[in-house]
């Protein structure tokens, strides 16, 4: 066909572009016309050893246990013992006591930079209590909860927020990028989804051992879109390795609404479908559906039937890091009315219903955990705060590297000292 | 190292050991077969790798000799067959990925730049990235633009990881096994216009295959080459040559034909720099000639220019030199106008030489 300039094809419609907007601005009232809630308990809970296309309904649904009536409903209750639901309330509790004093510590000054996971709490704390303590995790920048649950000290936590002398990572990495090998949980990277596809392979490593022990991974909503997450995918349904994808979809990735990442048109679960790999849809504000979800995961791994990838619907409740502020962007009454409550309020409420637990006793907890992070973060500031001195000796910064320190950086270090010994004679 | 034998350390043993003539992928296959023997860590994977054994042939028949799950097929994904190896080694595996060609080795950039080089750093060494990625580099077999690349300036830049050139079927067998020991990622580049034969730079001559060469003589058995150490290839008083993998070859030819007495240094490997080797001999000859295939600007030959001149600048009786591919993508039809040959190497040496 001979081209014609600017006229040709001038009969045909013209062609728009479609950028996705949010439901609400700030100003704008919050509307979740769009969310399908159902009713808690009426999910179908497939064998953990069904085939993936089995689990496929489920990655349009949302898999809920606690109902409005805060008891458990369904075959997807996990049907805990208290002590389990009080341990699982302990720790959310816990993790958002850390939370707000953290994040008031970087306000005054004590660090660089903080980041909060409140309303997020169920889907690090509750899936890691589903997990085995040997079983690798992969988490991202907001699985504090995982750290948490698994009882690593708060205190190495605070030195490794505030990078002083006493910080196991010797102050190298951005505050909350934590690193615990012992606590099976995998140093966090800065760079979004790369924990996936790695935790994938930690997965097959284990197979090829003929280990017993599974991965799982975090990432947002927004981070699928990632390259790495496809590649992870794939990984994963071609070696069908023991490995669980967790995808907390809480809506907001900085200020773009999970729409930049496709929600407009499917769910985050749903990506498993195209890859054959099972998927689950999950209210990430019911502790008991995140736990029974990722045990139901756990075990289709451990027990040989490979990958299952999570979507654990929730809401970011407030901004993404110290550094953000959500009011620029998004309606400011989203957060109080978000239609699946708060964890912790909800598994409180649960104990509280079925006779296992009390307000004066929630308000106690509070009190004693407000008081153990205080004493956390006193015993970490004995060893410096960010920018205060107490950090570790410079010649730490030349060291690993590489395994043994190569020629330039030897000259490098050299340099460094001299350069110090300029600045302080003394 | 325990039982560590290389030519300067231990030369009866090696002498003593039977040898093959190898050419450099049956050199490499053989690196490979005694690591899978030896550490059950090592496992290999990437595209075609397994039952039919690689497209250079590299990984022949090593699934079959050692499973499925040591050897295997992977699917056409680089970011991740290298977050996969990332994960591998955190569980404690010693993964050994082939990227296919490394002009394919983009998509999987940020796992090593970001994830493989950093882990010991970021996590204060409580996790480490103990892989060797091994991947064919260079032109000069009409591959196009994408199938030429030697990126190896883009990975000695980075901090933490090790770059590795062989450029003899007996280096590359000491290289690999000592790439695969080491306990920090290391690229491994085999250069692979002389996978079956050293190459003079002569495209229009007749190939010369490896067995007529001394460093085809390849022993049997286990031994390594220590990443770090430069390979004399010839002394000589004039000026010295640098260089690495096919251009080694390329020089030592040149200088053969027009009877220079230069010494030509190997560098084998690029991050460890054998800066003592560089510098010792410079300070010998007076000139030097740096030489590479890849792209010029801001090449791995800018590195070693500054060094020069840097420690070795009262020494030296001429600028350094460069000679190198020329800024352009690797041309298909013009191949052999890009690649840096006899001619304009010979120019080079003689501008040197005339200072």
């Amino acid at each position: 066909m001979a081209k014609e300039g600017h006229g040709a094809g001038s009969n045909r419609p013209r062609l728009s572009l479609h950028v996705p907007e949010p439901k609400g601005r700030p100003g704008d009232p919050a509307n979740f016309s769009d969310l399908k809630i159902p009713e808690a308990g009426a999910q179908p809970r497939p064998d953990e050893h069904c085939a993936p296309k089995e689990t496929f309904p489920l990655c349009d649904d949302l898999i809920r246990v606690l109902g409005d009536d805060n008891f458990a409903h369904g075959l997807w209750d996990p049907q805990l013992h208290p002590d389990k639901l009080r341990a699982i309330l302990r720790d959310m509790a816990l993790v958002r006591a850390f939370d707000d004093r953290l994040y008031r510590s970087q306000r005054q000054g004590k660090t660089s930079f903080y980041m909060k996971c409140i309303g997020e709490e169920a889907t690090s704390v509750a899936a890691t209590h589903a997990l085995d303590f040997e079983d690798m995790t992969f988490p991202s920048y907001r699985q504090q909860g995982i750290l948490i649950a698994r009882g690593y000290p708060l205190v190495e936590m605070v030195n490794q927020i505030y990078s002083n002398r006493a910080d196991k990572l010797k102050g190298r990495q951005l505050p909350i990028l934590y690193s615990s090998r012992e606590y099976g949980f995998f140093t966090v990277s800065g760079n979004l989804t790369t924990q996936v596809p790695q935790a994938v392979g930690w997965a097959m490593a284990s197979a090829i051992r003929n280990d017993s022990r599974i991965s799982a991974s975090w990432t947002g909503e927004g981070s699928t879109a990632e390259g790495d997450f496809h590649s992870a995918m794939t990984f994963a349904t071609v070696y069908n390795a023991p490995t669980i994808f967790n995808i907390v979809n809480n809506q907001w990735a900085i200020s773009s609404f999970s729409g930049f990442a496709g929600s407009e048109r499917a769910t985050f679960a749903a990506r498993a479908i195209g890859y054959g790999v099972a998927g689950l849809r999950v209210d990430g504000n019911d502790p008991l559906a995140v736990y029974a979800a990722e045990r139901w995961a756990a075990d289709r791994a451990r027990s040989n039937h490979g990958p299952t990838l999570i979507e654990f619907f929730t809401y970011r409740a407030e901004g993404h890091s110290t550094s953000d502020d959500p009011s620029a962007y998004r309606s400011a009454q989203e957060r109080e009315e978000w239609p699946l409550g708060d964890p912790v309020m909800r598994l409180k409420d649960h104990l509280i219903a079925i006779g296992e637990w009390s307000e004066e006793q929630q308000e106690a907890m509070d009190k004693e955990l407000a008081e153990q992070v205080r004493m956390a973060t006193k015993e970490a500031e004995k060893n410096g705060i960010l920018g205060h001195g107490l950090h570790h000796p410079f010649h730490t910064m030349f060291e690993d590297v590489f395994e043994e320190l190569p020629w330039n950086l030897k000259e490098q270090s050299e340099a460094a000292l001299r350069e110090r010994k300029l600045k302080w004679p003394e | 190292m325990a039982g560590m034998i290389h030519e300067e350390d231990d030369p009866v043993s090696l002498a003593d050991a039977p040898t093959r003539r190898l050419n450099m992928i049956e050199a490499i296959n053989d690196a490979l077969d005694i690591m899978l023997a030896r550490d059950p860590d090592v496992v290999i994977m990437g595209q075609d790798v397994g039952y039919f054994g690689g497209v250079f042939r590299a990984t022949a028949g090593l699934q079959e000799k050692h499973g499925k799950t040591r050897v295997f097929d992977t699917p056409i994904t680089e970011c991740g067959i290298i977050g996969a190896a990332v994960g591998m080694g955190a569980y404690g595996l010693r993964p050994v990925p082939e990227i296919q060609f490394a002009d394919y080795i983009y998509p999987g950039l940020d796992q090593l730049v970001s994830e493989a080089a950093r882990l010991r750093y970021r996590s204060a060494g409580e996790f480490i990235s103990p892989m060797t990625v091994r991947t064919p580099f260079g032109g000069g077999i009409f591959g196009g633009q994408t199938h030429s690349q030697s990126p190896e300036a883009l990975f000695a830049h980075v901090s933490g990881l090790k770059t590795v050139v062989p450029s003899t079927p007996y280096d590359a067998k000491g290289l690999l096994i000592a790439a695969i020991e080491d306990n920090d990622p290391v690229i491994f580049f085999e250069p692979k216009r002389i996978y079956n034969g050293p190459f003079d730079g002569y495209y229009d001559r007749p190939s010369k295959p490896w067995k007529a060469h001394d460093a085809s003589e390849v022993p049997e058995g286990y031994y390594t080459i220590p990443l770090g150490k430069a390979r004399m290839v010839r002394e000589g008083e004039t000026l010295t040559v640098l260089a690495y993998g096919t251009m080694v070859h390329v020089v030592e030819s040149v200088c053969r034909e027009k009877g220079v007495d230069a010494e030509v240094l190997d560098l084998r490997t690029l991050v460890p720099l054998d800066i003592e080797a560089v510098e010792k001999s410079v300070k010998k000859t007076g000139k030097c000639l740096v030489v590479h295939e890849a792209t010029r600007t801001a090449g791995f030959g800018a590195e070693l220019s500054a060094l020069v001149q840097e420690r070795c600048f009262y020494h030296l009786e001429a600028p350094v030199q460069r000679v190198t591919g020329f800024d352009t993508p690797y041309p298909h039809s013009l191949e052999w106008a890009f690649f840096p040959g006899p001619i304009r190497i010979g120019e080079a040496i003689d501008m040197l030489l005339s200072e």
